[in-house]
């Protein structure tokens, strides 16, 4: 634990200016990795709340075969559930089998009827095989019945490229749920920003999708003490800057952000947004930065048609058109399948150099 | 039940060379030479040893992302599967699939499938190819998947399907008895899966899947029904892995020691190699010399896959599509 030290104390919970808290605001916190935060999250709203409970595969890692008792072996996909079970058992620690139609199916019927169920979807690939679920039945429900009901529904799963998972394993595909009205889609992108978007969706009574990239998890960062929210719907800069934007979301805002450094040492002054939610999202903040560095460059590993980068862009176009000194530019994944081979997987996802060189063209540099 | 000299030499040659293809594969994967995450088989090599034994490269099969097995079972090249496992050019998929994705259409092997339960139906579809043709007789699908497949509603769709169709079509259910940490006494409803087959109107047998004999006499059967036009067969092939769900996974978090025992004395190339040599059926030295020919044939498969060139950048655009060269290199 170490308590963030107050030169010129800012609450990192009230602030809504530059996060990205640290050393330097007033509140308690730890200095952990993502996947801590997540878990901890999970942990205070289990606390919070009697009617949220847990489900997903090997979410509490097998059962003694004499005990009959849960043994966390693996501490759930990623280690996200980890030690969960033992403090609350397994009604509230639901291990499920390989079904994931029926289990979010279940999750739908069940939040229908007034628990607040949150699925572990492990991989984000898998989330086709439950889609029509969340598509038909999860986002649909509440318009189709007249508003008669709600759905307080939580998912999450692992997305992106980069551990050679290969093609079934390493989707990023965040516009085919952005897609669906009725379904809310988060991208938190360190500690801080997982912890204070969990506790959103789980709290809030619409479904929500929250997708961790897998090279996040790993990934060290403050993250405050005490249980918080950050608004669904909200961006944040990363950086300040005036010669251009760059959009991230998940992963790519760190992407972003690796860029702006290295453009900095060129004397380059980028803006970095980091979008956190992708449906609703937040178009201000776009515009915003926009209007005033009059260029600007979306970084996606999702592959570009029909993706958030593309609607990112078509949002600047319809309002910021007469803003722009130069056309807007997606840096994504290419209109493939992820490779299995390294090099080529990571020719697959954006780096932070091809954000650098889209940028330098751009300025004719 | 009757055997030839070279099946007996062949069945014990396929199982020997799966048990060495996973080991070794093993090892240049904790050497940091396969690029990403890899399930091996071994333990469970009787299933597809004992089930391919019936096939030709007419007949396909599609498997699960622990699928090395069922394509050395099916006869593709060690060569071309460890240097896919290596990320490599001369790969069977060129280094753009991986463990999980080996396949060769050339062999009739539909690939190995990272979703579970995704490549069952495949299975049926080759099936409903066959019969399209009226070719029952020549080509059969076999759906290899695990008892946590079961769970997954495409699995039972696929049954059905295969069913009413009268596809030729035999579902190998590969109980291992986990699925990654999961107990199937946990997420599996019953303790006999093959009795579900009674529910599609097929039949359904189980199987001791640590001995090949057992296996291979169940899959003769449920083979002979498809190519005779009867239809799909269910077979419950109880096995168990040594490995962990993963390379890096350790089993012993959720198994018992007593359990992995009993399953290591059930082995089944050591079951094998006593029954052969109480019946004199092959010698030891024929055994030996087939165990020598596979040590160095891993080492070619190693020494080839590592001398083997990367992939150019220029493949992570091809193979999209068939007749379209797209033009979205990344938008960068
Ligand atoms: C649709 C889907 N859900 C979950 C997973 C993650 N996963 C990979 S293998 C596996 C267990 C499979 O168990 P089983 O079918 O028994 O095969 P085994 O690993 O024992 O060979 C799981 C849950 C997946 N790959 N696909
Ligand atoms: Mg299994």
């Amino acid at each position: 634990m170490t308590t963030a030290e107050a030169t010129e104390p800012t609450s990192v919970l009230t602030d809504s200016g530059v996060f990205v808290p640290g050393p330097g605001y007033d509140v308690p916190g730890t200095v952990e990795r993502y996947r801590d935060s997540f878990n901890r999250t999970l942990r205070d709203e289990l606390n919070r709340d009697a009617d949220v409970f847990i489900m997903g595969e090997d979410i509490s890692g097998g059962f003694d075969r004499d005990t009959l008792e849960p043994l966390d072996a693996w501490g759930g996909p990623f280690a996200a559930t980890k030690g969960l079970v033992q403090d609350f058992g397994p009604d509230r620690i639901r291990d499920a089998p390989i079904s994931e139609a029926g289990f979010v199916g279940a999750a739908v019927g069940a939040a229908l009827t007034g628990l607040r169920p949150v699925v572990d979807l492990m991989y984000f690939d898998f989330v086709t095989v439950a889609y029509d679920q969340l598509l038909s039945n999860a986002a649909k429900s509440r318009y189709m019945f007249g508003g008669q009901t709600k759905v307080p529904l939580t998912l999450f799963a692992r997305s992106g490229g980069g551990t050679g998972h290969a093609a079934q394993h390493s989707e990023s595909f965040y516009s085919m749920l952005a897609h669906i009205p009725g379904l809310k889609v988060v991208v938190p992108s360190d500690p801080y920003t997982v912890r204070g978007l969990l506790a959103a969706a789980i709290r809030d009574d619409d479904p929500v999708f929250l997708v961790n990239d897998k090279k996040l998890i790993n990934e060290v960062g403050f993250a405050p003490d005490e249980s918080y929210e950050l608004p669904l719907g909200k961006g944040r800069y990363l950086k300040h800057g005036d010669d251009v934007t760059l959009i991230g979301m998940s992963y790519t805002s760190v992407v972003c952000k690796q860029a702006a450094d290295a453009l900095a040492e060129e004397g380059i002054d980028a803006e970095v947004v980091d979008m956190l939610c992708l449906s609703p999202f937040d178009e201000e903040i776009i515009v915003e930065s926009v209007k005033k560095t009059n260029r600007v460059v979306i970084v996606d590993e999702d592959t570009p048609r029909a993706s958030m980068a593309s609607e990112f862009a078509a949002i600047i176009a319809d309002k910021a058109f007469d803003y722009l000194d130069a056309p807007v530019k997606r840096v994504t994944g290419p209109h493939t399948p992820v490779p299995y081979n390294k090099g080529l997987e990571t020719a697959f996802m954006p780096q932070p150099d091809d954000v650098v060189n889209t940028v330098k063209t751009m300025l004719g540099v | 039940m009757r055997l030839t000299r070279e099946k007996l030499h062949w069945l014990y040659e396929t199982m020997y060379r799966i048990r060495r293809f996973e080991e070794t594969m093993l090892e240049q994967t904790f050497r940091g030479n396969a690029m990403g995450v890899t399930h091996p088989s071994d333990g469970q090599e009787a299933v597809p040893t004992g089930i391919c034994a019936h096939l030709t490269e007419k007949d396909w099969i599609g498997s699960t992302h622990r699928g090395h097995g069922h394509c050395i079972a099916k006869g593709l090249d060690t060569k071309a599967m460890m240097a896919e496992i290596m990320g490599r050019y001369t790969g069977q998929c060129k280094g753009k699939g991986g463990s999980m994705h080996i396949a060769d259409f050339s062999k009739g092997m539909l690939g190995a499938n990272a979703i579970v339960g995704a490549s069952v139906p495949l299975a049926v579809g080759a099936a409903l190819t066959a019969k399209y043709r009226g070719l029952e007789n020549e080509s059969v699908g076999v759906a290899f998947f695990g008892d946590g497949a079961t769970s997954q509603g495409v699995v039972h769709e696929s049954m059905n399907l295969a069913a009413i169709w009268k596809l030729p079509v035999i579902f190998a259910c590969e109980n291992n008895q986990y699925a990654e940490a999961t107990p199937a006494w946990y997420a599996v409803s019953t303790d006999d899966i093959a009795a579900r087959a009674d529910s599609y109107g097929i039949p359904g047998v189980q199987v001791d899947g640590m001995n090949v004999f057992a296996v291979y006499e169940a899959a003769e059967e449920a083979i002979r029904r498809a190519r005779a036009g009867e239809g799909p067969t269910l077979l419950e092939l109880k096995t168990y892995r040594y490995h962990g769900h993963f390379h890096a996974d350790d089993p012993k978090k959720y198994r018992k020691s007593d359990e992995e025992e009993e399953y290591l004395e059930r082995d089944c190339i050591q079951h094998f190699e006593r029954l052969v040599s109480q019946q004199n059926a092959m010698t030891e030295a024929e055994l030996e010399a087939i165990r020598d020919s596979i040590e160095q044939e891993m080492q070619e498969a190693v020494d080839f896959a590592l001398n083997s060139p990367m992939p150019p950048i220029e493949e992570l655009y091809s193979d999209v599509y068939v007749n379209y060269s797209n033009p979205l290199v990344g938008l960068r």
